[in-house]
């Protein structure tokens, strides 16, 4: 089984095939998209901001090659966001692969919120094969200042003020906000379940 | 809900862990990257790797070993010592680390905390700042608190956030070592009026400590090093000691 990590200008990418690595699994890096789409798996991750990281994968004509991807994908932070339908984060038209907005954490009135998000956070209402074997309410490592609303394709829910989409889900898109690769035993069964999916 | 964090902090000096006995479950006490698996699988929500080496060698040495660190240890680490440019932190960075943290370099150059917001993110910028209480007010100490400066303690952090450093790692230099607890007004200062998390630090002796500084200070993470070096609390009794009082952790 081939797994491949799409290239682009967003970090964190060795956290992830360091994560692979320690479930015995190689990963490929490659931008190049015969290399994608021949993939067994493609895993989309990204720390950065949404608009460099489209005009990036624009340039490159991704955008086009991951919205066509029929493999199990899995999308994580940025990732997550890019395949949502528009970003807040300097108005930006994302992949439009799960009809969702993407907003910006806001501070109540009579509260300080801190942004970014920076932490350990629950995940309830689980419903997806990646979340075999993680129980209800399991702790992830989080690290956002934008966040997928609530939609039908919601998976997984968190809350920071609001509930919103820790994870989503539709046909063989799968998409997840926080880390799986920093979030201990459970973040890593859950790419364990994502290599398994049939 | 958020939880709170229990952060363990290794001092790291050519690439060895300085303070590291008392661990006979493992082989090499000595070893970052042993002790550093060790506290995540009791629990540890995070680590913070000092590097103390003065040497010319250090960056390469570092550099390795954050490759290793990330290669092995599955929760979030931060880097910090002697970090002064982009491309330090490009560099540990790219090796692995998920945040890097900057005090002296910083506060001599200020535009280093916008120029590394602007090209990591805010997210990975952690500004530590230890601070000493005299005269009346907390101020700002450089070189490992060997050096005193005329700024307090909140206006460099307030500043350090406007420019756009996403953590603040806040060491009392009245409590380190003391073991009489963390310094809780001017942890609850910063954490109470900065929208960004602040890591309390210094002072830690009981399990009450921890609890004081989550619910007094309303700190969002607490770092420690001798008492989980030498054992006098373990992170697996101290989570469940938490959690039975009420404050939000992760199991």
């Amino acid at each position: 089984m081939k797994t491949v990590i799409i290239k682009y200008n967003a970090g964190n990418i060795r956290s992830v095939l360091y994560a692979l690595d320690r479930i015995g699994v190689e990963g490929v890096v490659t931008d190049n998209p015969e290399e994608i789409r021949a993939a067994d798996r493609v895993i989309f991750p990204g720390v950065g901001e949404a608009s460099t990281a489209m005009n990036y994968l624009k340039e490159r004509k991704l955008d086009l090659l991951i919205k066509d991807l029929k493999q199990p994908t899995l999308g994580i932070c940025l990732g997550m966001q890019l395949m949502c339908k528009h970003s807040e984060e300097n108005d930006t038209p994302c992949l439009g692969i799960f009809d969702v907005e993407v907003k910006k954490f806001q501070s109540p009135v009579d509260n300080l919120l801190k942004i970014p998000q920076i932490g350990w956070n629950n995940i309830t209402g689980l419903y997806s094969a990646i979340f075999e074997h993680v129980r209800e309410n399991s702790y992830m490592y989080f690290v956002h200042s934008y966040y997928a609303a609530l939609s039908a394709d919601t998976v997984a829910t968190t809350n920071y003020v609001i509930n919103y989409s820790s994870a989503l889900q539709k046909d063989n898109f799968y998409a997840v906000q926080f880390h799986p690769e920093k979030s201990a035993d459970a973040g890593q069964q859950i790419l364990e379940n994502f290599l398994k999916i049939q | 809900m958020l939880t709170k964090r229990i952060i363990p902090c290794l001092d790291i000096k050519d690439g060895r862990t300085v303070k590291g006995v008392n661990f006979e479950n493992i082989r090499d006490a000595g070893d970052p990257i042993e002790l550093g698996a060790l506290y995540a699988q009791q629990g540890a929500d995070e680590l913070v790797f000092l590097d103390i080496t003065a040497t010319n060698e250090r960056r390469k040495t570092l550099s390795e070993l954050v490759r290793q660190i990330a290669r092995h240890v599955n929760i979030p680490f931060t880097v910090g010592g002697g970090i002064s440019s982009v491309g330090d932190v490009s560099v540990l960075l790219q090796n692995g680390a998920d945040k890097i943290s900057v005090n002296t370099s910083a506060f001599k150059r200020p535009e280093l905390v916008d120029e590394l917001a602007r090209e990591f993110g805010s997210q990975c910028v952690v500004l530590a700042i230890d601070t000493r209480f005299e005269d009346g007010d907390w101020y700002v100490y450089l070189n490992g608190g060997r050096v005193k400066t005329d700024v307090k303690c909140y206006d460099w952090a307030k500043e350090a956030v406007s420019r756009g450093a996403g953590e603040i790692l806040l060491t009392s230099m009245n409590n380190d070592g003391t073991k009489q607890g963390f310094a809780l007004d001017i942890t609850g200062k910063l954490s109470q009026n900065l929208n960004v998390p602040v890591i309390a630090s210094g002072g830690a002796g009981t399990m009450d400590h921890f609890m004081d500084v989550f619910e007094n200070a309303q700190a969002d993470a607490a770092l420690a090093a001798s008492i989980f070096h030498y054992k006098e609390i373990e992170i697996p009794e101290l989570k469940t000691y938490l959690y039975q009082k009420g404050v939000n952790i992760r199991f």
